[in-house]
């Protein structure tokens, strides 16, 4: 995506890529046969899995009851774990989307994984209420359909009806947004490979050429899905919050819940990224594709939704007190200071207090601490939905029915094999596709290599963007400088010196016209003296930086239509082959022969 | 938009700027280009092959009309006429509680439309087979091609060789 990179970022490809080498990195993972660590992760996470399935099995046979849930404590396990899964699956679109909008270039490092996982975790999440409502295999009910049961429809102004079409929504957006980045990735795939793989990427990539047009379209829906996505994202969780804050429990119907939600949503799946992101990066040494800047930049998200975080959980407790209702303030005393104490100090010290080592440089581009504290940030943000939900049913409005709830184990094994089937899928995911996005990758490899930027680079001249097509010329002028340099080996510093020597000679040799009296920049020609231009057109080439004749000389045919036609349908038919060369006359002050040339004209345009 | 049987002259390039350079030198001389293939979006390449901007937004836009429409009147219809019941003290047209689920069903709509107009406009999808030029262009080069029967066939590859491409070849798809 286009935007000015300022020549203080920091590169986000390092080890001087080219194309070839970005291919070639990315796409060996999927090639290679697994190495002993996977296989051993994939064995456990597949035997996880199946006794996640044996206790979900247990479940469906012996019936609900075999969790230990009671007449108080209607939601436990299931539900923290359900909000826990679907509050991980936001930092992937978040990333996609949300930084996509915001013109953020180190999404493209990180945007497949975290995608990846966004799909992984709402399966896991979607689970949850699956089970939970007892008789999984009549779930689909709560979907309306034309039925024999009346029709009878499901209840429209339940949050909990809301919240199944929020889920479905999202996952299928975020399925949607994911595979239509994988399919040209997949195209790279299936070209290299051979035999019987060439068969399946084949139609995995659904015959993607690369054709101009279709990259047109690919941008043009990448920036739609993320521009819906984007409220998308918020709705999910903002709904999951009305499951709690419409109803009349005390500590759950609090109006901050929806925003605090969404941020404790974000800041928990940017843990999980972390964590996988670290570990992903070390073993398919993709250390130049996801680094240090990268996890820094996640870090700074995850310090500030931690600190939203944090203060709504003060707010809370300030509005209990405030509020002078008894039942909400006993709510929050017993949180704190009831038999589930420890869950929510482990929140606090988890969600609150750790995040603020990120406020450190240092230790945010450590990754060792990172990783370590990427782990307590899930652990916090599981205990935050436990003491939300099962200490706050366990003391309700009678005490005669006030309880303590311990899972059982079948409870506990479902969950483990969540993150089983989490892991399972994940551990494919990243044997059969590109983690990182190829082509996205590519696009921001000459404004963010470090061979273009940062203290490494060797092409100094090229900080802005190349792909902004109002300095597509004068990059292509600088480019010159450096289109076949073999200068890798050579000591960065004497490669500067060299490379700029070489560029000052190569800008002589190109075709710039340069007048002698080349005039200031800040002068402005009275360009309506063209003919063909006039006040308008004349605005609109004052737009795009071209005020005087020189610039007028200096920019081409193509370009020039390039600009008409993106001002707009009055401009497009104008035709500005001979401007240029009127602009030269113009330029070198001979007024006359320039009469003489445009009564030739015809509105600016060779007579037929 | 398939290129079967078409007999093209291409060029490979190794680099976007020389492509974007080409291209620019060919509409100078008015050879008109079949198609452009490369590994990743280029920006300014659009306006220079003349393309126009991509309409999928609208589309986007009626989906998701459709989507806001389906769920309100549905919602209405259920809750009005075809099965009235009265859920926590709310009037049968509570307005405020269709709104998540309106929404949710725009984004439904909208996403799911515009995704399918796109691999149907783009010809793209699951066992499509598509003339096949060269491999590398999935991967680091860059691919300007000119159909035969459109341009003289010598001009083109002149142009090709003078601006500078790696490779120049023809080819029947």
């Amino acid at each position: 995506m286009s935007s000015v990179v300022s020549r203080i970022r920091e590169p986000l490809i390092t080890g001087h890529k080219s194309y070839h080498d970005i291919t070639e990195d990315l796409v060996s993972p999927t090639e290679k046969t697994p190495g002993p660590a996977w296989v051993i992760a994939f064995i456990t996470s597949v035997s996880v899995f199946a006794f996640g399935l044996f206790c979900i099995t247990w479940t469906i046979w012996h019936g609900i009851g075999t969790w230990n849930l009671n007449r108080t404590i209607g939601w436990g396990w299931d539900i923290t774990n359900f909000v826990w899964w679907i509050g991980i699956g936001h930092a992937g679109t978040l990333i996609s989307a949300i930084l996509l909008l915001f013109r953020q270039k180190w999404r493209t490092g990180v945007n497949r994984a975290a995608e990846a996982m966004t799909i992984f975790a709402v399966l896991c999440a979607a689970l949850f209420p699956g089970i939970h409502v007892g008789r999984a295999w009549v779930v689909f009910y709560f979907f309306p359909y034309p039925n024999t049961r009346g029709p009878l429809w499901p209840n429209f102004d339940s949050p909990l009806l809301w919240d199944l079409f929020a889920i479905s929504t999202y996952f299928t957006v975020s399925l949607l947004f994911w595979y239509t980045g994988l399919v040209p990735d997949f195209a790279t795939v299936r070209d290299r490979a051979k035999g019987f793989r060439k068969k399946i990427y084949n139609t995995l990539s659904f015959g993607w050429t690369g054709s101009a047009k279709h990259w047109q379209r690919f941008e043009s829906l990448s920036l739609i899905l993320a521009g819906i996505a984007t409220p998308l994202v918020l709705s999910v969780h903002t709904i999951v919050s009305f499951d709690f804050a419409t109803s009349v429990i005390p500590g759950w119907h609090t109006t901050i819940f929806p925003p605090y939600f969404v941020a404790g949503a974000i800041f928990s799946g940017f843990a999980m990224v972390l964590t996988l992101m670290i570990i992903t990066r070390k073993v398919l040494n993709l250390q130049d594709y996801i680094t240090i800047e990268h996890i820094e930049s996640m870090n700074k998200v995850i310090l500030v939704t931690g600190t939203i975080v944090g203060v709504a959980y003060l707010t809370e407790l300030f509005i209990a007190w405030y509020s002078q209702y008894p039942y909400e303030q006993f709510a929050f005393f017993n949180r704190a200071l009831g038999p589930y104490w420890w869950s929510y100090f482990g929140m606090m010290f988890c969600n609150v207090i750790t995040p603020q080592f990120f406020w450190s440089k240092k230790l945010r581009r450590n990754i060792g601490l990172t990783f370590f504290l990427s782990i307590i940030i899930n652990i916090g943000m599981w205990f935050e939905r436990f003491v939300i939900i099962a200490t706050t049913l366990a003391r309700d409005y009678l005490p005669s029915s006030w309880s303590f709830y311990v899972p059982s184990w079948v409870e506990i094994g479902i969950f483990i094999g969540t993150m089983g089937m989490f892991f399972t899928m994940y551990l494919i995911f990243v044997r059969v596709a590109p983690v990182v996005a190829i082509a996205e990758v590519k696009t921001i490899l000459k404004s963010s290599g470090d061979q273009y930027c940062g203290p490494n680079a060797i092409h100094t001249d090229h900080g802005h963007s190349h792909d902004d097509p109002i300095h597509s010329d004068d990059i292509q002028a600088d480019h010159h400088g450096h289109a076949e340099d073999p200068v890798e080996d050579v000591p960065a510093a004497v490669t500067k010196v060299a490379d700029s020597g070489e560029k000052a000679k190569k800008t002589k040799v190109s075709n710039t016209y340069v007048p002698s009296s080349r005039k200031e920049d800040s002068v402005k020609d009275d360009l309506k003296k063209i003919e063909g231009i006039g006040p308008k057109i004349e605005e609109v080439l004052n737009n795009s930086a071209i005020s005087t004749f020189i610039d007028l000389v200096n920019t081409d045919v193509g370009r020039l239509k390039a600009i008409l036609e993106n001002a707009g349908n009055n401009f497009k038919q104008h035709d500005p082959t001979t401007w240029s060369s009127q602009a030269k006359l113009a330029a070198e002050g001979k007024w006359d022969e320039l009469k003489k040339l445009q009564d030739e004209l015809d509105g600016g345009k060779t007579k037929k | 938009m398939s290129y079967k049987n078409r007999s093209i002259v291409y060029g490979l390039y190794n680099d976007e700027t020389e492509l974007l350079s080409a291209v620019k030198e060919a509409n100078k001389k008015h050879l008109k280009i079949m198609d452009v293939f490369t590994p990743f979006p280029i920006h300014g390449l659009d306006p220079l092959l003349g393309l126009e901007e991509s309409r999928l937004h609208i589309g986007g836009f009626i989906f998701g009309s459709l989507g806001t429409l389906t769920a309100f009147l549905g919602m209405t219809w259920i809750f009005t006429k075809d099965w009235p019941q009265i859920y926590g003290g709310k009037p049968h047209w509570a307005v405020p509680a269709f709104i998540p689920i309106t929404f949710e069903l725009t984004v439904l709509f909208a996403a799911i439309g515009m995704v399918v107009t796109y691999y149907i406009i783009n010809g793209l999808g699951p066992g499509v087979e598509n003339p096949y030029i060269d491999p590398r262009i999935t991967d680091d080069k860059f691919c300007l091609a000119f159909d035969i029967h459109e341009v003289n066939q010598a001009e083109a590859e002149a142009l090709l060789n003078e601006t500078g491409a790696a490779e120049v070849n023809a080819k029947t798809l």
